[in-house]
């Protein structure tokens, strides 16, 4: 008979004791892991071992096996990832997102984080983003705004939203935490209706009514004022974010800076709102995070994004029956961005917090 | 020596910079409005509110009581609101039943459990609702037509819908019902949650909570059983005729596809809350109730789950207003709420800024009360005075 180490027999029996601890704890162990091998295994044949990969299959292929038709992604990936984009120059969308996905992994280092240096990388990388798919210079062909879609739109909308947004809701949070009473009272009456609308109906009031409330010169493309839309949205939760930093920055802080004579503007960027940024961290990339998801919103008022595309690229009568497939692929693109994006988050401030622990 | 000059004094600059701040804010919101007015008027539309009284000529294709094409716009847009409303209700009862499930699973000590709550969460939280919504609503269409309809019990399942069976009851007396289930169970929220009628003991007053709701279910009951014609039998069934399902209660596609979406997306934001209250809770608070003999299910619904509630309730409040803004998205599908009967109401009268203007009266009153009874009930369940915060 061999002894089991000391140790080892203690974890041995605490992991009983948590699986099957008592009766109910062993049902609950029980029933859950039911559910994961089935739905587990549900997965697996459906997606891989009951599935057709073949890429020129066809329905009739792929209706005698029971598993995904992987084939509607090999003949409709171009749709789904880049809409109407004409086709030759489809690569000039496919380099645009990959600028966007290096500007987003490059702010998310450390060593971005002044304002200067966000700045300089969200405009810079925006400014490439936008010579790349509007053309019309560098010998690149003009592509309106109409004909772009899919990954790259959402992206642009995503991005847009982050450059405008951003720096309205720092005016916004001073603004509302102004020492005029007017200015104060007024931002927040505008913040907290912003905030209790849905974003739909905004979205749908840019689109559709803003034409009506504004002087010709100030129309401009549709698209346009849908992103002003969903930045002036982003901004109202952004502010109310940065506002709670700013609670979180002690009094003292200002009042030192005021006693050494600190002017209005050097106060702020200097003193108070790096710390704010600091304390208000995890909640803004929650807001970022929330803001990728909601990009898909402008389906309603007929931009053809990620998920439109999607919509599109089985709207055919061949690949009407292959609609799980499509889905299955535009949710894998979104999860990869959102669920990156609040691990991102979750590491940070398990990061912050460390750090206040240690004090 | 003189004081100095109006323009350096602090006060005037103050004055000046509000006042110009305000014009500013006026005269954008004036010129919007006079522009619109303009290019509306240029289309031969009269600005003002007696369009609501005007037939609307087009049908919704849900509603909880009777709506027909002639039927005037005040109508539709509170038939449009009810919609919200109930919608509204149906998701957050099951988000928040979902959510404490899901919450519960990951806070416990069960590993597996724990795997099956994550599991559900991060794939329920990171895909954008509308996904979602689209493809609940891609799997409902791809049911089998009626003629081919699944049998399930009393209940016929099909891509138009799923017919259950139902009481042969007028549809009037069944939103009456809702209606006086709903004020007994406010009522019996107010009795329990404020101190009035002041002076009561405790026992007379748990009484009194559970009277007011009975109450209502009776006069519910009584309602129903009113308005039933006695030439046909109480139960309808759905049975199939020709290329249609007729009898029984449909439930369409389009609601049920929203309410499931929202409800399994809101459940999965509400669990992560529900896991934040439960961490919220003291060790020391659990240990001292285990320690005082409680049993276990003293231990959780006594010590924890108040606990905990207390802590979550302030996120709550925000979660559930942004549901109710979430049931806008039943435009994407067709399901007509509030938002999208003011859409349709829009393109078909033109009259953009007064529908505007109702829209946002509409969903601020929703939030502003939402919020104000959440509060309320955080008020009255907060912690009085300084107490010990229970995190150690």
């Amino acid at each position: 008979m061999t002894a089991i180490p000391l140790a080892r027999q203690g974890r041995l029996r605490r992991l009983r004791k948590d699986f099957f601890g008592s009766t109910a704890s062993t049902m609950m162990t029980l029933a859950s892991v039911a559910v994961i091998l089935a739905l587990l295994r549900w997965v697996l044949n459906w997606a891989v071992l009951n599935a057709t990969f073949s890429a020129s299959a066809t329905q009739a292929v792929c209706a005698e096996r029971s598993g995904a038709c992987w084939a509607v992604i090999a003949a409709r990936w171009r749709v789904i990832l880049f809409g109407i984009y004409p086709y030759e120059e489809q690569w000039r969308s496919a380099l645009a997102c990959a600028v966007v996905v290096v500007v987003i992994v490059l702010s998310c280092l450390p060593r971005f984080w002044s304002f200067g240096r966000l700045a300089l990388t969200w405009g810079f990388g925006a400014a490439i983003f936008y010579i790349l798919m509007r053309g019309g210079v560098l010998g690149l062909v003009r592509v309106n705004e109409q004909q772009w879609g899919g990954l790259p739109l959402t992206l642009f909308i995503f991005v847009a939203t982050g450059v405008i947004g951003m720096p309205l809701a720092i005016v916004l949070a001073l603004m509302r935490r102004s020492e005029l009473p007017v200015v104060a009272r007024v931002t927040g009456w505008i913040i907290d209706t912003i905030r209790s609308l849905p974003l739909l109906s905004i979205l749908f009031t840019c689109a559709i009514v803003l034409p009506f409330m504004l002087p010709g010169f100030l129309v401009g493309e549709k698209l346009y004022r849908v992103v002003f839309g969903i930045a002036l949205f982003f901004a109202a939760y952004q502010a109310e974010i940065i506002r709670g930093g700013f609670q979180g920055v002690p009094r003292g802080q200002e009042e030192a800076a005021k006693a050494l004579g600190l002017p209005y503007w050097p106060r702020m960027a200097r003193i108070v709102l790096p710390q704010a940024f600091r304390l208000a961290l995890p909640a803004t990339i929650n807001q970022f995070v929330i803001a990728f998801m909601e990009t898909s919103l402008v389906v309603v008022v007929g931009f053809v994004e990620l998920l439109a595309a999607g919509n599109t690229a089985y709207h055919t009568g061949e690949w009407k029956f292959a609609y799980i497939e499509v889905y299955a692929f535009v949710a894998a693109i979104y999860f990869a961005f959102v669920f990156g994006l609040s691990r991102y988050g979750a590491y940070l401030e398990a990061r912050m917090s460390a750090g206040q622990r240690k004090e | 020596m003189a004081a100095p000059p109006l323009w350096r004094s602090k006060s005037t600059r103050a004055f000046m910079f509000q006042s110009v701040f305000l014009a500013a804010l006026v005269a954008a919101v004036l010129g919007a409005t006079l522009t619109a007015r303009s290019n509306l008027a240029a289309q031969g539309l009269t600005s003002g509110f007696a369009f609501l009284w005007k037939n609307t000529g087009w049908e919704m294709n849900f509603t909880l009581l009777k709506v027909a094409p002639t039927d005037p716009y005040w109508w539709f847009l509170l038939m449009g609101f009810c919609n919200t409303l109930f919608m509204g209700l149906i998701s957050l009862a099951g988000a928040s039943g979902i959510g404490l499930l899901v919450g519960l699973m990951r806070s416990g000590r069960n590993p597996a459990a724990r795997l099956l709550g994550t599991i559900y969460i991060e794939l329920f939280r990171n895909l954008p609702l509308i996904l979602q919504l689209f493809f609940w609503y891609a799997l409902a269409n791809a049911l089998p037509n009626p003629r081919q309809a699944i049998a399930f019990g009393g209940a016929l399942i099909s891509s138009r819908g799923i017919y259950l069976p139902g009481l042969n009851v007028s549809q009037g007396a069944v939103a009456l019902t809702a209606a006086i289930l709903l004020a007994g169970a406010g009522l019996a929220v107010w009795i329990a949650a404020t101190r009035r009628p002041q002076g009561l003991d405790p026992v007379r007053r748990r009484r009194l909570v559970l009277i007011a709701p009975g109450i209502a279910i009776l006069a519910g009951v009584l309602a129903l059983a009113a308005s039933h014609d006695p030439a046909l039998p109480w139960l309808t069934l759905p049975a199939t005729t020709g290329l249609k399902i007729e009898g029984g209660v449909r439930i369409q596609p389009e609601f049920y596809c929203l309410a499931f979406a929202i409800t399994t997306y809101g459940g999965a934001y509400i669990g992560e809350i529900v896991r934040g209250g439960f961490k919220a809770v003291g060790r020391g608070q659990t240990e001292a109730a285990r320690a005082l003999g409680l049993s276990p299910w003293q231990v959780f619904s006594r010590v924890r789950m108040p606990l905990a509630f207390r802590a979550m309730l302030p996120i709550l409040i925000n979660q559930y207003v942004w549901l109710i803004k979430a049931t806008t998205l039943g435009i994407a599908v067709g399901f007509s709420d509030f938002f999208m009967v003011i859409a349709s109401s829009i393109t078909h009268s033109g009259q953009t800024l007064e529908f505007i203007a109702i829209l946002m009266g509409g969903f601020l009153a929703i939030n502003f009360t939402l919020a104000a009874v959440l509060n309320r009930l955080n008020r009255a369940i907060a912690l009085k005075g300084h107490q010990a915060t229970g995190t150690t």
